[in-house]
């Protein structure tokens, strides 16, 4: 499904990531390990087409998708979540689903009246439920808590149905009992919505922990 | 669990009726108090109300700053005049020269400001916002150069000709102020329609997190052109009815202050809510008249009100009544919650 082919990053002089080769089999739960600093996020910024490689190959579905611009990325099925959830501050968690379904069924640019369409709104009710968001879905998502905000960022990425999906230490900055149950909600997300899913994580514990 | 039920959202033909009933309110008023002044306060408020109302799509639904948002007011006034002092012009069409000519000067600043939009769109924050500004320069520079098109520094003076159309006759002062608040209404409405839309919805994403919005696969410049588009549309309506107003249009609108007072407008009414701009483009007027009852010096009245408003209220006045009225409402809940939470202990003790 995913394949990365010799693909190295330099900024100036300093290598962030050097000569990685690796392949993603489709429906796989994998996750990148390593220490601050080793260019586990350089590879998905890579990989979303946030940055451009200085070279080597990154192919989709057998498409080369190195350099093309995320929109188009996101286009082609890869959603992403951010190490530092990347959320609408000023939405409710559910517009926010909402709107971001709506980009997924090609709405955006609509002028008719937001979320009406049966379908959106259903799929917006289906990821509030499938995140357990309930308790929060008619909160200003700038003013819930880190844990539901990283919940919301995953819930985002997943409102696009993508084939792939990235998740940047899904756990990062939550107590030891939220990462665990935040590892669990990953490993549910992986089997009920049947997609590959790679995700970062420094702490070995967390994914050889991880049940697959 | 039970399965989760998402708001229902409001619905289209609310906002229909809503304005409806602000079109006739505003139509008693005219004729309830037949006052010109009234009627004329009204008119030029008409006018500011849609210059502020288009800037905030910009500014408070999408994030853009626009400093040159006038220059859009202004060209909607002049395609509109220069159409019907056109030679032949009024001849040709008859009747159906002004609605004709409001028309031309809708699709030709929508036009301009799409080909702006296209340059301008490719730059965020403070240089998107001296590109507008300097955008409008060049708007103002073409006005005053092309005399005689224009009438540069003088303005299109000499009357514009405003044909009677379906009976109604603009000369007249009844006539034009239903007219220009039927015109007004009309373009709230496409607003507020467009606020309540998808893309309305797209708009604050952009506002919100410009970076997310890339990653759900939007093109963020498309949305920004569209949306700069639709605001230098609406603004030209505004435009418009200041020149069916005055039967002129002058450099001055589309002067970098004419813009300044625009988001000084928004500033003033709140940044938040819908009718924000239209708040502060009424206090504005009222800060004026007021003003010049007793003094000249308007702009000194307006900056010490807008310190105030900084420095003191923090936000907008309508934002200001908004979080009043979220606070009490939350206080209110609590007391309830916490009279709830008595009520239970005081039945397990019992």
């Amino acid at each position: 499904m995913l394949t990365l082919d010799h693909v190295v990053k330099r900024f100036g002089g300093v290598v962030a990531t050097n000569d990685v080769s690796l392949t993603f089999p489709n429906e796989s739960l994998s996750a990148i390990i390593g220490p601050n600093g080793a260019g586990k996020t350089t590879l998905f910024n890579l990989i979303t087409g946030h940055l451009v490689p200085t070279s080597g190959s990154i192919r989709f579905e057998g498409d080369e998708i190195a350099g093309m611009k995320p929109a188009a990325i996101v286009r082609k099925g890869i959603g992403r979540a951010f190490q530092v959830a990347s959320i609408f501050g000023s939405l409710t968690v559910e517009q926010s689903l909402a709107v971001a379904v709506t980009a997924h069924e090609r709405r955006a640019f609509s002028l008719g009246g937001a979320f009406r369409n049966h379908t959106i709104r259903r799929r917006t009710e289906e990821l509030v439920d499938l995140l357990q968001l309930n308790h929060v879905a008619q909160r200003i998502s700038g003013e819930i808590s880190h844990g539901d905000q990283k919940l919301l960022d995953v819930g985002l990425a997943l409102a696009l149905r993508p084939k792939l999906l990235l998740l940047d230490e899904p756990a990062a900055g939550m107590g030891p009992d939220e990462r665990w149950q935040m590892m669990d909600t990953v490993k549910r997300l992986w089997k009920s919505e049947n997609m590959t899913l790679i995700f970062i994580e420094h702490d070995i514990d967390l994914v050889f922990q991880t049940p697959r | 669990m039970k399965s989760y039920r998402m708001t229902a959202p409001g619905h289209p033909l609310r906002t229909l009726l809503i304005a409806g009933a602000g079109l006739a309110v505003l139509l008693i008023l005219g004729l309830v108090f037949p006052s010109p002044w009234l009627r004329d306060t009204m008119t030029s408020l008409f006018a500011s109300g849609l210059l502020a109302m288009s800037l905030h799509l910009l500014v408070g639904y999408s994030g853009l700053v626009s400093f040159g948002h006038a220059a859009y007011f202004a060209l909607g006034g002049y395609v509109f005049g220069m159409t019907l002092q056109a030679p032949g012009y009024v001849e040709t069409f008859g009747a159906w020269s002004l609605p004709s000519a409001m028309l031309l000067a809708m699709f030709g600043t929508g036009g301009a400001a799409f080909l702006v939009g296209l340059v301008c769109a490719r730059l965020s924050e403070i240089y998107f916002a001296f590109l507008t500004l300097a955008f409008q320069m060049l708007f103002l520079s073409l006005i005053q150069g092309f005399v005689g098109y224009t009438g540069g520094d003088q303005g299109l003076t000499g009357g514009i000709p405003r044909p009677a159309f379906l009976g109604i006759n603009v000369t007249q002062s009844w006539d034009r102020y239903a007219f220009c608040a039927t015109v007004f209404v009309f373009g709230v409405l496409v607003i507020r329609l467009i606020t309540e839309s998808s893309f309305g919805f797209t708009l604050r994403m952009l506002r919100d997190n410009e970076a997310r919005v890339k990653f759900l696969g939007i093109n963020t410049y498309l949305t920004k052109v569209i949306c700069f588009t639709l605001a230098g549309t609406l603004a030209s309506l505004g435009g418009v009815i200041l020149a069916i107003f005055t039967s002129a249009a002058y450099p001055e609108w589309a002067s970098w202050t004419k813009s300044g007072e625009a988001i000084f407008m928004i500033m003033l009414g709140g940044v938040n809510t819908f009718l924000g701009p239209l708040a502060g483009a009424l206090a504005m007027r009222i800060i004026d008249d007021v003003t010049l009852l007793y003094t000249t010096h308007t702009e000194l009245a307006k900056g010490i009100v807008i310190l105030f408003v900084v420095l003191v209220l923090k936000r907008g006045i309508l934002d200001f009544a908004l979080d009043r009225r979220r606070s009490r409402a939350d206080r209110r809940a609590n007391r309830d919650r916490a009279a709830a939470h008595e009520k239970e202990r005081a039945d397990v003790d019992s």
